[in-house]
Parts: structure tokens; C-alpha cells; sequence
């Protein structure tokens, strides 16, 4: 049995931020493992700019932003242990990770940070009828082929979703030389970033079929098309306004699943709706000392969110250790009206510096609505927005001296306001 | 001249296979697929019925009481997932209470053991999950559930290892009887063999007609189910069937031998025997149906859909055996439910037709049984160390959902009859059949196939040749 204070499962953009974090608030006993060949998470993969307009107010590609993190956790001297994954994490802080060198590792933590990502939701999530030939790919398994391997999974293309993998791969595709004949989506609005939409379809004129979908898929050993159809406002595909598309490649962009299938064996208390650990304001979930951050708790569209969300979940950490965090005064956070999550969902003032960010999506789109925060009944934060998607995350910030004035209080509320 | 070509390596031409290995005879299989158990057999319900369905008297229920006696040995013998779970058939209405009696008895007449009629109150005790409107039900304890791949997989294997050949990618497209003899002509060949076993699923029916006056008829029907994520395998603990309704057929809800949730199947006749498509009125039937059954359908938690095509014959039974007019021309037609079941014991029952037919004698080389690939994931923390430690690409995990190693894989493409396709390897492996389909480890797999099997990436399938995944090189059509 190895000693460590601090496990960080997962060395994507969030494991590294939460390495940095802990290490500069003084805990240098710390670990990261990553089970990939290298450190990065999935933005190896996305070789596309727009990183770090943020937080470097530059915009780099998705490697150029994680080498900026993995060198700062290399000179720093911070441990990580590479093609090692880790199987189990026990409620006492054992975790069991495995190799092809050491075979079983096994590390007694003080505190675990779980930063394992998310990954795709499959064509079966949708139930979308039809043949399963080969073709159907989810796109960031074709973006891992065509940057990543140099191999293309298709020459026309038809993309069901349009979050924003699949928009930059609709990009990427076209770029590559292949035929991408649109974008569908359920949706009337896209999942998707603004920026994406615009630099990658109209700038190509590739149509964004938005209250559409695919409604079988042709070919019985590769595709050779899709049916489209119009849906109404519950979603149902409406009759007489299918088309068929010619195309060989389908990729499906529908969402991602927070990969937590360690955080569930161990017994953390998830959120239904993020399929993410519920975290306090410390990021702490609901087993003592184990903390999440990035996409594993909830999925982000912007990494700059990530890294410093795990910064924060990094430094929570030490404090844990070294008994500073206190778990009595909790107040819970409520989802009003319009709003999907929030994290976190509870708040302890007596582990705020001076203030917390909460982070939240929406569960429609409102076009010059309010985002309102109550504190009980009080109406604190009343701040008009010109428009909301549920396909960009929000936040507020409540302030800690706003807690101190009010001792008695119960409940924090987030809601979405026509006025 | 081979002395028997069997048509069709489905479970029923994988079970002749096996059976027929054991005697001093040459032996060939043709399928027309890349792979063992890409028909029917890949897409059923894994039940292994316990007999009570089956009318007294016909074929399939003596096949289906002998199949389901088997099933323990046989599967641990030649290491095939199974387990024992038991069935439930529930009653909606008082008025169907007698019907469960009636199902009681055919199933006591059929020879089924342990037969009970259950009172709502000992149901619900028993399956929590179920939904409160149900007022009684037959409970079965013989039923089971079996993994349908590895039990087509493993007959082929140990047929495989005891000198049975097999030719894959080969379609037959016609056999033509001679006076002592068959020559089966295939889309690259011709072949002849003393004897011809026709196992060809919904095909079958076509083999038969053309050697034979007595002809029979197929129509395919069809069969849609739901798979959903194991994190809801234990949803139900036995296999949960309904009671025929005014409103049809009911669908049935089961845990699946890899403790999946299965929910299915749709019955519809269909004239396309190609056509295993899925279709959204079947998804939404087998939802709806299978609501009545439990408390709420976790319906975020599905993972794929998929349909299989039951070989229905006119008469409505198995017919199985040598045909009256073509003597050494035998057949294995109409083999729909329980055929999965059957199959072990229609194996053995053919071959040993065959080999009297033949006067052939039974090998002394003949090895009865199999190891099975070693599963990494159910294992102990400190098996898995040990697991390692011999050899270190158990250390190597490829697919995250499934924690399918690369030491699994490559055992899965070198064994005997090994996989060629990212299918291929699913289905032997499991790598790819979990929550997120391949979509983390197809690249992987595709790589591991390219290099063990020393093929170009872009000549990789996804089963069949025809099915690749990549066209060509990024830029290559600029
Ligand atoms: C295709 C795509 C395009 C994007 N585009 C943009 C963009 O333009 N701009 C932007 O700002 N953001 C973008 N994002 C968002 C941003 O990249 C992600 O939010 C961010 O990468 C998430 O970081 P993470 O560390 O939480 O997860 P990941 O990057 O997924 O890292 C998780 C790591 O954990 C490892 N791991 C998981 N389980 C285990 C285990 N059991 N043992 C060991 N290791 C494990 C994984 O291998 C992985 O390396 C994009 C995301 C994607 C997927
Ligand atoms: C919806 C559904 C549910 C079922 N549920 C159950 C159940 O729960 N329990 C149970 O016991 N049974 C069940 N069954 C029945 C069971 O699946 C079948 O009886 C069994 O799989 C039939 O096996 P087979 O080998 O005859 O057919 P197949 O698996 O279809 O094999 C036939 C093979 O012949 C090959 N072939 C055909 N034509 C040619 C040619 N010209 N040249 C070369 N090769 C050829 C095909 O490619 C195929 O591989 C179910 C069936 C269906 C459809």
C-alpha cells in the first residue's frame, strides 16, 4: 500500500488544474492518474482553436491549452501515473488502479478528486429506427479517427445533434474533404455555442435543420442514408414531411454522459439531472473527502470553466485535510422556475473566501427573461439576460457577507423570471 | 468429398457442429457471413424456455424439455453464461387466472417441473419491480437465460478444435442432389459431400424446396427489442412474460445472462428475410407493452435496439430430421422459439442420424470441452493482480464500460474461429456492448484487429466485408 494525501483520478484539463490547485495551497503529496498514454483528457483531440479565451485571453487549440497545464504539473514535480486505470475507490480511501508494469496498485488517500470526464451518449439513447450498418459513428470517435489517426470515416455526411462536437466536426469534415450535407436537430435551438454555429456552418454554408430528425437509418451493412422529418412541439416526427438523405456516415453529437461509474460503486449521491456527484460549494460530494470537478460532475462548454472549477476543488481538498472545512452550516440551493441544475447544491458560508460562483443551465430558451436569486423570499440578484439556452452555462455570484447578514437563512433559490 | 456439409453456423448449425465432432468424419460448415452467429441467432431473447408454451406433443416441445434439462451441464461444461433465474407469466385480469391453470397444466403434461400459480401478494415479494396492477401469475423455477453468442460461439469452437472445417463469406446458392452424393455450389466453388444438413434459419425453407417435393413454407417474423444499460440489469431478477391479451402477444422483461435489461420482442410477419431493420412503431410496442408489466420503464437507461427474425414455419412445429424424398438430406427447419433452447439436444439428435446414416465411429481424440476466454471484469482486486502478473496485457483496459482488457481482445482474435470484426470482437468480448456502443473503444479495437490480423485499418469491418469503417486518409478526396 502507497501513501498519498491527494488522489486525482482522471489527468484531463480538470485532474491537472486540481493537481495545480492543491499544490499551491501547499500539499505537495500528490498523485494523478490517468489511464490514456498521455495527460490532456479530450482535448488531444480537439485540434480546433478556441481554448482559453478566458483564461489567457489568447485562443489556442486544445493541445496548446493543455500543454500550458501539463507543464506547469510537470515543473512543479507533481506525480502522474500514465496508462493507469483505476478500477475501484473504496469509502476509507483506498483506491485500486491497475497497469501493464505494476499490475496492482493500491493507494491510501487522504483525500480523492475525481476528474474522469464524461463520454458520448450512444445511437440506442434515441432509439433511432432503422438497420445498424457500419457508418454511424458518434462524432468524437470520428474526430479521434480523422485527427488522431489520419483516417476518414465517411465522404457524405449527415449530423444528428448539434451540441458542439458536432458542429466543429462538421467543420473538421469538411475541412478533410468530405461532404457534410447538414446538421439536424430535435431541438427549435442548437445545443450548441453561438461562436460554433456561426464558424462552422454558416461559414460553410453547411444548413442547420433545427425541429428536425433522423428518422431511420438505411443500408444494411454500411448506411446509405437517412430519413429527416420535421417534429412538432412534443418532439414527434410529423407525417408527410420526411426526406430521404443520400449520405454513407452518420454522426451522432446527442450529449454526453459523465463518466462515474467509480463514484456510483463507491456511493456517492448523484444528481439525476447532471448524472453528476451532488457537490457542496467546496466541491466536496457526499462522502467525506472525496471531491469532483469538470466534466465528470457536470458538462461544460468551455474549458476555462473546468480548470477553474477543479483549482478550486484542488485547494478544498487540502483544506479537508487539514480539518479546515466544516460541514455543519449548510444551506441548500434551489432550482426555480427555468433552471435544469445548479452546482453546487448546497452552500456553507463558512467555506466561502468571499464569494461562489453557481453554475446552472437552463431548461429552455428565454429570450429577455431575468436570472433572479432569492434568499428565502428576498430577491438579491434580478439581472436581466437578452437571451438563455439550456446549450450555455450561466452563473451567479453570491456574495459571502450577503450570508453573514442573514443567520437565519434556509434556502437559496435560482430562477428564471419573465420580469 | 467431405461426408457432411452443414448450411448455417447459427446455434443450430454451430450445435450439429459439435455434436458431429466426436466421430471419424469430415466435416464442413459454410456460412455465408464472416462470423459465426450472424443470423437469428445474435438477436433473439436469450430464454431458455422451460416448456410449458410448447403444445403436448409436437417437436418443439420434446426439444424444448430436453434443451432446457441440458442447459446447466452443458454450459458450464463448455463455459457458456447461464443461469437459472426462473419465469414469470403474469395475469392482468381475474379472469386470466384460470388461463395460468391451463398454462400449468400444458406445462405438467409437457413434463415441466415446479410448475406453482402465485398470488399477487407472493409476485410482488418476489419481483418489487413489477407493477401493482397485476393479479396473479405462473411462476416456472427451470426457466433460464443464456447467453445466445457464446453458446453458438463455443459449439463452433470445440467443433472447431475437433477438426470440423468451416468457410466463411461462402453463400450457397444452390445444391444439387446426385445418385449418391450432393454438390453444393457456392458463390466462389463447388463442393461434395455424402450428406447436406440444411440449418439455415429463415432460409431454410429454400434449401429445402430445392431438393425436396415436400415443401415447406417460411414466413419470417419479426421480433424488435430494447437493450438497457446494466445499471438497471437487476430492474427484474427473472424473466417476466404476459399472458396473450385481447391486445396481442405480450412482450416480455427479463435480466439478460450479462445482466443487461432486455424488454421485447414485437411479432410481426414481414416478407423480407433481409430485413432486421428496427422500426418506431415496434420501439414504442415493446415500451408500452412491457409498461403494463413494471412499475415505470427506465427509459434513459437504453442503450440499443435491435430486431431478429423468427423462422415460422407453416405447421407451426420444428421440422427436423432426414428429408422422406432426398435420403441423406437433412433438415433443420422452423426453428423459432425455443429453438436456442432446443438447440444443444437438435444437435445431438441430428448427428446421431447422421453418423448411423454413415456407420461412423466415435473418436477417441475427441476433446469435450473448452476454456473460455478469461473475463478481467468480475474478478477479485487481488485475482485481477495475480491476473496481471501472468500476463500483463490484463493490464491494458480497451473498452471502460465493459473493463474489457487488451489481453481479452487478442485471445478473442487468435482462438480458434476467432473474431475478424469489430462485432466479431463484441461479441466475444464484450468490449463495445456497453453503455457508450464502441463509441470510446472502436478506434482501439479497430487498431488491434489491423495489427494482429495484419490487415490496413481501412479493411477492417464492422461485420461483414462489405461493412467498413473508413473510406480512406483525411484530404484524400481534395
Ligand atoms: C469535442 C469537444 C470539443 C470541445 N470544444 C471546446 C472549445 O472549443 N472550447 C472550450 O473551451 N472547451 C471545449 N470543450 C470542452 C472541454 O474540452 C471539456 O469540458 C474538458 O476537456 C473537460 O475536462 P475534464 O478534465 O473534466 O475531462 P476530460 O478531458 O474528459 O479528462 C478526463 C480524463 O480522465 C481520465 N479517466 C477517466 N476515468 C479514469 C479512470 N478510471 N482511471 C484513470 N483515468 C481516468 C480520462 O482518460 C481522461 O483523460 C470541448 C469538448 C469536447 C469533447
Ligand atoms: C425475436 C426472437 C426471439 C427469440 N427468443 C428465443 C428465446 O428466448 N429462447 C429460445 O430458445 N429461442 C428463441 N428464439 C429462437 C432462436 O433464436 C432461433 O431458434 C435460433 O437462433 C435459430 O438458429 P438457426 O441456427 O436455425 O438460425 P440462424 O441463427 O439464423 O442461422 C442460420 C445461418 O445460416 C446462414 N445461411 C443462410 N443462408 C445461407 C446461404 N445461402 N449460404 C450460407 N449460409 C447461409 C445464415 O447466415 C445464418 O448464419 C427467438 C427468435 C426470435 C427471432
Amino acid at each position: 500500500m502507497i501513501n498519498k494525501d491527494i488522489v486525482i483520478i482522471g489527468g484531463g484539463p480538470a485532474g491537472l488544474s486540481a493537481a495545480i490547485g492543491a499544490y499551491e495551497s501547499g500539499n505537495k503529496s500528490i498523485v494523478i492518474l490517468e489511464r490514456d498514454n498521455l495527460l490532456g483528457g479530450i482535448l488531444n483531440q480537439c485540434i480546433h482553436t478556441g481554448f482559453g479565451l478566458h483564461t489567457f485571453k489568447e485562443e489556442l487549440t486544445g493541445p496548446e491549452y493543455c500543454e500550458r497545464y501539463v507543464e506547469k504539473v510537470k515543473n512543479l514535480g507533481i506525480e502522474s501515473k500514465l496508462e493507469t486505470m483505476v478500477i475501484d475507490i473504496s469509502t476509507d480511501l483506498i483506491v485500486s488502479a491497475i497497469n501493464e508494469i505494476d499490475g496492482l496498485i493500491q493507494i491510501q488517500a487522504k483525500a480523492v478528486i475525481l476528474t474522469m470526464g464524461c463520454r458520448e451518449r450512444p445511437r440506442g439513447a434515441l432509439n433511432i429506427p432503422g438497420y445498424r450498418p457500419a457508418g454511424i459513428f458518434s462524432a468524437g470517435t470520428a474526430q479521434r479517427f480523422v485527427n488522431i489517426e489520419g483516417y476518414m470515416p465517411g465522404k457524405t455526411v449527415v449530423i444528428l445533434g448539434s451540441g458542439d462536437i458536432g458542429l466543429i466536426m462538421a467543420r473538421r469534415m469538411t475541412l478533410e474533404g468530405a461532404n457534410v450535407k447538414m446538421v439536424v436537430e430535435i431541438m427549435p435551438y442548437s445545443g450548441g455555442l453561438k461562436r460554433n454555429i456561426v464558424q462552422c456552418l454558416d461559414d460553410f454554408s453547411i444548413p442547420l435543420k433545427l425541429s428536425h430528425t433522423v428518422t431511420k437509418i438505411h443500408g444494411s451493412t454500411r448506411v446509405t442514408g437517412v430519413t429527416i422529418a420535421k417534429v412538432d412541439d412534443m418532439k414527434n416526427p410529423i407525417k408527410g414531411s420526411e426526406e430521404f438523405v443520400e449520405c454513407d456516415t452518420l454522426l451522432l453529437s446527442v450529449g454526453l454522459i459523465p463518466e462515474n461509474e467509480l463514484s456510483r460503486k463507491v456511493g456517492v449521491i448523484m444528481n439525476p439531472k447532471t448524472q453528476g456527484p451532488v457537490v457542496s460549494e467546496s466541491l466536496e460530494t457526499s462522502i467525506q473527502g472525496i471531491f469532483a470537478a469538470g466534466n465528470v460532475l457536470h458538462v461544460h462548454d468551455l474549458v476555462d470553466h473546468v480548470s477553474s472549477e477543479a483549482y478550486l476543488a484542488g485547494k478544498n481538498a487540502v483544506k479537508y485535510i487539514q480539518g479546515l472545512l466544516d460541514n455543519q452550516n449548510k444551506i441548500d440551493i434551489q432550482c426555480g422556475n427555468g433552471v435544469r441544475y445548479t452546482v453546487p447544491s448546497t452552500l456553507n458560508y463558512k467555506n466561502v473566501e468571499d464569494l461562489t460562483q453557481v453554475r446552472f443551465r437552463t431548461s429552455d430558451v428565454y429570450k429577455d427573461a431575468y436570472v433572479s436569486v432569492y434568499l428565502d423570499k428576498e430577491r438579491i440578484i434580478h439581472s436581466k439576460k437578452r437571451i438563455l439556452t439550456p446549450g450555455e452555462m450561466e452563473q451567479v455570484t453570491i456574495l459571502k457577507k450577503w450570508l453573514l447578514e442573514r443567520p437565519n437563512l434556509k434556502i437559496i433559490t435560482v430562477i428564471i423570471e419573465k420580469e | 468429398m467431405y461426408d457432411v456439409v452443414i448450411i448455417g453456423a447459427g446455434v443450430i448449425g454451430a450445435s450439429v457442429a459439435r455434436a458431429l465432432s466426436k466421430y471419424h468424419l469430415k466435416v464442413l460448415v459454410i456460412e455465408k457471413h464472416s462470423d459465426v452467429c450472424e443470423g437469428t441467432s445474435k438477436a433473439n431473447s436469450g430464454i431458455v424456455h422451460s416448456g410449458y408454451d410448447a403444445k403436448p406433443g409436437t417437436i418443439k416441445a420434446k426439444f424444448n424439455l430436453i434443451g432446457n434439462h441440458m442447459m446447466s451441464d452443458f454450459c458450464q461444461k463448455y463455459r457458456v453464461p447461464f443461469r437459472r433465474n426462473g419465469s414469470l407469466v403474469l395475469a392482468f385480469s381475474e379472469e386470466d387466472i384460470p388461463k395460468l391453470e391451463a398454462l400449468k397444466i400444458q406445462g405438467m403434461s409437457n413434463g415441466v417441473a415446479g410448475l406453482e400459480v402465485l398470488t399477487k401478494q407472493q409476485v410482488l415479494a418476489m419481483e418489487p419491480n413489477l407493477n401493482d396492477s397485476i393479479v396473479a401469475a405462473l411462476y416456472a423455477p427451470t426457466g433460464g437465460i443464456v447467453d445466445p453468442f457464446e453458446l453458438t460461439i463455443a459449439q463452433a469452437e470445440v467443433a472447431n478444435m475437433n477438426g470440423v472445417e468451416f468457410k466463411f463469406n461462402a453463400f450457397v446458392t444452390n445444391i444439387a442432389k446426385q445418385s449418391d452424393y450432393f454438390i453444393i455450389s457456392t458463390n466462389n466453388e463447388t463442393i461434395e459431400s455424402k450428406t447436406v444438413i440444411n440449418c439455415t434459419g429463415v432460409f431454410s425453407d429454400d434449401f429445402n424446396n430445392m431438393v425436396s417435393e415436400n415443401k415447406l413454407s417460411i414466413t419470417p417474423r419479426k421480433g424488435e427489442y430494447c437493450l438497457f444499460d446494466k445499471e438497471v440489469g437487476h430492474f427484474v431478477d427473472k424473466t417476466i412474460f404476459q399472458l396473450p391479451t385481447v391486445y396481442g402477444k405480450g412482450v416480455l422483461v427479463t435480466p439478460t445472462a450479462e445482466n443487461n435489461l432486455l424488454m421485447g420482442p414485437t411479432a410481426y410477419d414481414i416478407y423480407d428475410k433481409y430485413d432486421n431493420s428496427t422500426t418506431a412503431e415496434g420501439i414504442k410496442e415493446v415500451l408500452s407493452k412491457a409498461a403494463q408489466s413494471v412499475k415505470y420503464i427506465p427509459s434513459s437507461y437504453i442503450i440499443t435496439a435491435f430486431s431478429g427474425l423468427r423462422a415460422t414455419e407453416a405447421s407451426g412445429d420444428f421440422v427436423i430430421g432426414e428429408t422422406i424424398d432426398v435420403p441423406g438430406f437433412y433438415n433443420a427447419v422452423g426453428i423459432e422459439s425455443p429453438g436456442l433452447t432446443a438447440a444443444p439436444a437438435i444437435g445431438d439428435y441430428l448427428s446421431n442420424l447422421v453418423a448411423i446414416k454413415l456407420k461412423a465411429n466415435l473418436k477417441s481424440s475427441f476433446v469435450d470441452g473448452r476454456d473460455e476466454i478469461i473475463r478481467f471484469e468480475p474478478l477479485s482486486v487481488s485475482d485481477k493482480a495475480k491476473l496481471i502478473e501472468s500476463n500483463h496485457e490484463y493490464g491494458k483496459i480497451i473498452c471502460r464500460c465493459e473493463m474489457v482488457t487488451l489481453a481479452e481482445i487478442k485471445d478473442a482474435i487468435h482462438r480458434p474461429l476467432g473474431a475478424n470484426s469489430i462485432d466479431g470482437v463484441k461479441r466475444r468480448t464484450r468490449a463495445g456492448a456497453g453503455r457508450c456502443q464502441g463509441g470510446f473503444c472502436g478506434p482501439r479495437v479497430l487498431e488491434i484487429l489491423s495489427k494482429e490480423l495484419n490487415k490496413d485499418p481501412r479493411d477492417i469491418a464492422k461485420f461483414d466485408q462489405q461493412a467498413i469503417l473508413l473510406v480512406g486518409f483525411d484530404k484524400d478526396t481534395l
